[in-house]
Formats: structure tokens, sequence, C-alpha cells
């Protein structure tokens, strides 16, 4: 296909990509209530860090169609299963949204990546990524997820999917139900008492008299 | 301390503090969650060791630079905040031992202390008595026994730490850090074993200045703090004599000026040093305490190198909350012979692992490790997404291992800070330039430190993910001078006027009414964190002072 026809179609692609946000509209307001949380309970925050914050907040680095393929992918990466929700339902797009204003080292590379991405589509399927089929967006995203057998040329691809996968995955497992379906027990008041009897078991490890008599105790509940 | 000591003797003090009042139980990001974060948890500029931590600000401060020649690579970490960084350190409480105040003359680098073991032991007992401290008596000859509360009991990762060191002879005992195991007085809470004392503590269970001593200095009636007050110089009379501080409150940004009968230094060594070099006047043309020339030199940062990996026997582990204390609960002491070994000093090795709460970071970089296993007994490609992705990251949590090394560099002439002649701050106090570099001693140190690291991790099953290839190319992985956060030796004690700034009371040669209790009074650093011993010696010289003004010395 004709490099040159491929963007003009891209330039297209703009207009039905704004339909996609609307239908995507209900998304970021899930992540309201988070980022409502973080703002009000400032009391731990230094005065030039609140400063900072809300300023990052009203910023937007990508474009309405950047977005709504970040959507896409992003749901590619963690998709719903049998233990938990998907990257959309845990606010990773407007996770994601945040952090490149806050690392502005990911800009480029995504921002990048995205139109590569695209690009490539256009040369396989003649449409951007977020207007092909499911099975060509596999297809495409097979190429450039797995760095030891991908192909040379798919390098640029490789880099940007690693990154996209890593603040995926990253922003999905520290929101709230990322952090319950990696089975976190932790964060809350509780008296250590050491490793339950049936793990010390597993692993063949016991404690000393020793430690049992130098360590403080709790009675088992 | 310092503070404490003379505001409860009934003495009325000063406390100015560079930046704002800081009060954990009402401050601390203690018990959020990653989403209750933008950044999940993320670095800033504000928070460089992420967006919970109880530290305000780091290694950079807007407007207030500082300086290298020759690119040279000191890492100057600085807090301002009541309580600085006694907010977040790692609460590891070590004292010196006997052969750590008299290096030199065991191994002729460096200087003796003009103190010993025994002149410092009571304070010891006494800091630890009254921040609480938690640890076991093991007889050792340099890592001395102390009043010490219950430790906890070791984390899964840590009993398999202590399986395979032991077997290789190293030993590995409980920590010692400030943190309260057991109620010790009705103004600290207990520690409910959360992991987060990074963040300092709501209910005061773990050591910070700012909770357990600023606090009930407050409470004397006799102590005034002024907070975002930034100390320009020491100010001293036509004998010689100081009268007290000129400062810029940060707020008006007008100039003030305090004065007192005696000025006491407790701003980080740097930072110490920084203002005597800055007092200058006829009197004391080379900068205050500095007729010896040696304010800015030896300053010296422990080492450190580390490495880690996963231990595949930990995959898919069973899940439940192993937080524990904030920090490892346990650790392994020095424990050769130096005079056998290419290296004049030791250092002890702290370890991590297990259940970390998830934060920016986790899941990250997964194409690394799930190539490398199988997965539920299934061989996959490295990278992929989707459900397998999900499955892959719940597998590897809660395997990971990691180990560090903090050791004893040699505090040198060569190696210091000195006041930048052309660059100031935005207040128009003259900046620090650094001009640091660390010997074949601490390199020897660091190699040595990533061989005894891959044995133990081979020793358990462990992998090594990341830290373990390092060569000469980067000193075997030895972390930058200052990195470590353990500054120290810039105004360093010693009975010579002629080479040492300070007395044996952490005093002043030059200028008796002048005294400094922070890691700038350091000699040597030892293998051990600094912390303790300046609470001790901080103490010691506050006795002595008040010692001295009943006996109208001061």
């Amino acid at each position: 296909m004709d490099r040159r026809k491929s963007l003009k179609t891209i330039a297209i692609g703009t207009v039905s990509a704004s339909l996609i946000m609307d239908a995507c509209k209900t998304e970021p307001k899930k992540d309201a209530p988070q980022k409502e949380a973080a703002n009000t309970d400032s009391a731990d925050r230094m005065a030039e860090e609140i400063a900072y914050n809300k300023e990052l907040a009203s910023m937007h680095f990508f474009t309405e169609d950047e977005m709504a393929t970040i959507h896409i992918l992003s749901d590619i990466i963690i998709p719903k299963d049998e233990i938990s929700g998907s990257a959309t339902e845990a606010g990773v797009p407007a996770f994601i949204d945040f952090i490149v204003n806050d690392m502005p080292e990911h800009q480029i590379p995504l921002r990048g990546g995205l139109r590569w991405l695209d690009i490539e589509c256009l040369n396989k399927y003649n449409a951007a990524f977020k207007e092909c089929t499911p099975a060509q967006q596999i297809e495409i995203v097979d190429m450039i997820a797995y760095p030891k057998k991908a192909k040379p040329e798919m390098e640029q691809g490789v880099a940007f999917f690693n990154r996209m996968r890593n603040l995926t995955a990253t922003g999905f497992f520290t929101s709230k139900i990322g952090v319950q379906d990696i089975g976190y027990a932790g964060n809350k008041p509780n008296q250590w008492n050491g490793v339950p009897d049936d793990v010390l078991k597993q692993y063949n490890l016991a404690y000393t008299e020793k430690e049992l008599k130098e360590c403080i105790q709790f009675d088992k509940a | 301390m310092a503070a404490y000591i003379l505001s409860k003797a009934g003495l009325k003090v000063c406390l100015l503090e560079a930046g704002p009042d800081y009060d954990p139980a009402k401050n601390s990001s203690q018990l959020k969650n990653a989403w209750e974060s933008p950044r999940r948890g993320a670095s800033t500029k504000f928070r460089p060791f992420g967006d919970f931590d109880g530290c305000f600000w780091g290694w950079e401060i807007d407007g207030e630079p500082y300086t290298h020649a020759n690119n040279t690579k000191w890492e100057w970490w600085r807090a301002r905040m009541v309580g600085g960084r006694t907010n977040h350190w790692g609460r590891i409480s070590l004292r010196f031992g006997p052969r750590d105040f008299k290096r030199k003359s065991i191994d002729g680098l460096g200087e003796d202390w003009p103190i010993s073991y025994d002149d410092i032991k009571p304070f010891y007992d006494r800091v630890e008595a009254l921040i609480g401290v938690f640890g076991t008596n093991e007889g050792l000859p340099n890592d001395p026994d102390g009043v010490f509360l219950p430790p906890p009991k070791p984390r899964l990762h840590e009993l398999m730490i202590k399986k395979s060191a032991q077997s290789l002879n190293i030993p590995v005992i409980p920590s010692r850090l400030s943190i309260l195991t057991k109620k010790i007085n009705d103004d600290r809470g207990v520690c409910f074993y959360c992991a987060q004392c990074n963040r300092s503590c709501k209910v005061y269970g773990d050591f910070s200045s700012s909770s357990v001593l600023v606090k009930p200095a407050l409470a004397t009636g006799n102590m005034d703090l002024y907070t975002n007050a930034m100390v320009r110089e020491v100010m001293t009379n036509a004998e010689g004599k100081a009268t007290g501080v000129s400062y810029i409150h940060k707020d008006d940004l007008q100039e003030y000026q305090v004065e007192g009968r005696v000025v006491i230094l407790a701003a980080s060594a740097c930072e110490s040093a920084r203002l005597l070099l800055n007092s200058k006047s006829s009197i004391h043309s080379n900068g205050l305490a500095n007729s010896s020339d040696v304010v800015g030199k030896y300053l010296h940062d422990s080492t450190g190198m580390a490495l880690g990996g996963v231990i595949p026997e930990f995959f898919n582990r069973k899940r439940y909350n192993e937080d524990g204390v904030g920090g490892m609960h346990v650790y392994t002491p020095w424990w050769l012979d130096n005079k056998k070994l290419d290296f004049p000093r030791g250092y002890h090795i702290e370890y991590w692992g297990g259940f970390d709460q998830p934060a920016y970071g986790m899941g990250m970089n997964i194409e690394n490790l799930n190539g490398k296993f199988q997965v539920n007994g299934k061989t996959k490609e490295a990278g992929g997404y989707g459900k397998s992705l999900k499955e892959d990251i719940r597998f590897f949590y809660g395997s990971s291992v990691g180990m560090a090394g903090r050791g004893e560099g040699i505090a040198r002439r060569d190696s210091y800070c000195e006041i930048d002649p052309e660059v100031v701050d935005k207040y128009g106090i003259p900046v620090l330039r650094f001009n640091t570099s660390w010997s074949d001693y601490e390199i020897k140190q660091a190699k040595h430190m990533q061989e005894t690291f891959k044995e133990i991790m081979h020793q358990m099953g462990a992998v090594i993910t990341w830290g373990g290839d390092n060569g000469p190319e980067n000193n075997y992985g030895l972390s930058n001078p200052g990195n470590i956060i353990h500054e120290a030796g810039t105004v360093r004690m010693g009975n010579d006027p002629k080479n040492f700034a300070l007395n044996k009371w952490s005093q002043a040669h030059d200028c008796k009414n002048v005294f400094c209790v922070d890691g700038g009074q350091f000699t040597s650093q030892a293998d051990k964190n600094i912390t303790l011993t300046i609470l001790a010696l901080s103490m010691r010289a506050s006795e002595y002072i008040i010692d001295q003004m009943k006996k109208q010395e001061l």
C-alpha cells in the first residue's frame, strides 16, 4: 500500500476516533473518586507538592485519538478474567494520562509508538489500529508482544509494547481491584506473629528455640 | 537530641529548622493505598524515595543548588522539615564497637577517636532506653549488646536467607531497629506491623526526632521552634566568641538574628560544615572552628552495593500479611577478619524481599522473567499480554529477594566539600562544592560484597535478576559517594587543635561556645549506620554543656 495514502487516511481517521471517544466517555469518570480522594487528604503534602500535583492534574498530553488507542491496548494487555476486571475498569488509561505528565520521558516513546502502530496497521490492514478488527489488532499485537521471537523490523514496536505493557500492568496492579487480585494482604494494623505453620512446613523451615524465646509473640487467634 | 536534653534540663532553647513543621501523627502518609497517589507511589523530586515517603525533598531542592569539582559524583540528600531525615530513615540502630573508635591503632589508616567505647557506652544505654530499640544480645566483640526490646520473628525469605548464609558461615542475627515492639511510655504507641516506617509513624511507634524529641522538648515550655528559618551564618563578637545565628525567614524573606550563650549545629555533616565555612570574621578568617583547615575535609559516606533476584521455590506462594516492621527483621553484622582480606574495613548486610505493598513498578519488566521459568507448569514465550500476563504477574509476586552491603570507607583529606567561590543559593548563601572519590579500599570491599551476595543467592537457589554483573568498569557496583546518606567527618573531633575541628565533647577547639552534634563530628564512620551514635554523642555533648554552664565555663 502507498504510504502517502495511508498518512492521508490517518488524517481522516481522527473524525471517527472522536466518536469512539464519545463511546468511551464513561471510563474516566470511574477514576474520578480515586483522584478526589488523593487530592482531598493532603495533610501529608508540602505546599510545593500540592501546587505541582494540581498543575499536573490539569494537563492532558494525549489527543482523543491517542487515548482511544490506549483504551483498546490496555484492555488487550489486561483483560477481564475469572479473578478480576480489566485495565479500563481499573482506571489504567487515566493513570497513563497522568503519569506521562509526571514522567515526561514516557511522552515521545508513547506518542511515537502509537503512530508507529497506526502506520503498521495502515500498511497491513488499510486502517488505523483502533479501526482494525479485533482479530487484526491481536495479529499486530502478536508481532510486537514477544521480544525474543519478534522480527527485527518490528523492534520499535516491541519497545513501544514493552512500555505499554509496563505502564498498563503497573497501573492495574496498583489499583484497588489489581491489589485485591494480586492478594496483597497488608497495609493494615496487624500483629506479626511469624510465618504461618503450614507455610513453614511447606518449605521445610522452622523457628529455632532461641527465636521462639527471644522474639515478640502474640496469642494465636 | 540536644534540644531535648537542654530544654528538659530547664535551659531556654531556640530550635531553628529550614523547612516546615512536621508531626507524623498529622502529616504521615501511613496506611495510604497505592491508588491514593496519582503516580501510584512513584518518586518525585520532592520525594525521591516515593510519593508516600516521610521526607520532604532529597537529592535536589528547588533554588538550593550544590556543585561538583572535576566531574566528581557526591550525591547530597537534604531534608527540609522538623525532624529531618529521621522521619523516613531505616531505623537501623547499631552501636559502634570498641574497635570502631580505634581504627588507626588497628590498621594504621585514618585517625583514632578521642573517646573510647567505654566513654560512650552509658549514653548508648540511655539513648536505647529513651527511643526504644529492638534486638538481641549476642555477645559479639564489636557489635555490643544493648538495652533491647524483643525483635519480630523472621519472615519467610529471611528464614531462607538465614539458613543459606549460616551454611556458608555467614552469621544472620535479629536486626536492631528503633521500633517499639512493646510499650515504653504513655506518649507513644506500639508498632502495628505495617512495614511503613519510612512514611513516619502516626502512633509514634518508631523513632523520629520530630515525635520523640522535638515534641516533648516543646512540651517543656522551654523551647521556641522557628520553622522555615534558613540559617545563614554563626555570628561572632570581637573576641571571636559566638553570639548567635542569623537566618532568613523563607516566608517573608526578611533577615533575622537569634542570640544565645551557646550555638549548637545539627544541620547535617555537610550543612554544618557549610555554615562554619560561611561564618568568617577577622578572628575566624578561615571560617569558624577552622584554624585547623579540616572543616569540610574527610567527608565520607558508607559504601553501598546491592543485588537481587527471585527465589523459584517461592513462586505461586500462599498469600498472607507479612508486612512486619518497616525494614528487615534479620541482618548480618561484619563477620570476617580484615587482616586476611585485601581491604581494611568491614560491612554489614541488609536484606529484603517478599510481599511488598504494590506501588509504581509492580508488574513491570515481566518480559525479563516469564520466558525464563515455567509458569504453573507451562513454558511461555517472554513478554506476552492478556490473561496469560495476569497469571504470570500473580505467579512471580512475593518471590523477590535482595541484599545490600553497607560498609566503612576511609576518611581522607582529599575527599571533601568546600564553599563554591562563585555560586550562591536563592537566599544568597554560598553553596557547597563537592570533590569526593573512593579509594581502592572501598572498591575492593564492593567486589567482596558482590562475591558474598552471589554465594548466598546461589546457596538458597535464588536466581539473580539485577546487580550481579558488576566489574571493574563500574567499581563492582559501588554506589556513588553520598548515595547511602551517611555523610560524616566534615567537622571531626580529636585532641589536637591543629588537626581536628572539635574536642572530645563535640566542642569547637577555636570557639568554646560552638558545638557540632551531627555526623560532622565523626572521626571515622564504622560499618554501622551513624544515627544511634549521633544521638549518643549529642546527649553526651548536651550534658557537658549543662555541666559547663553550671561551672560558669560557658
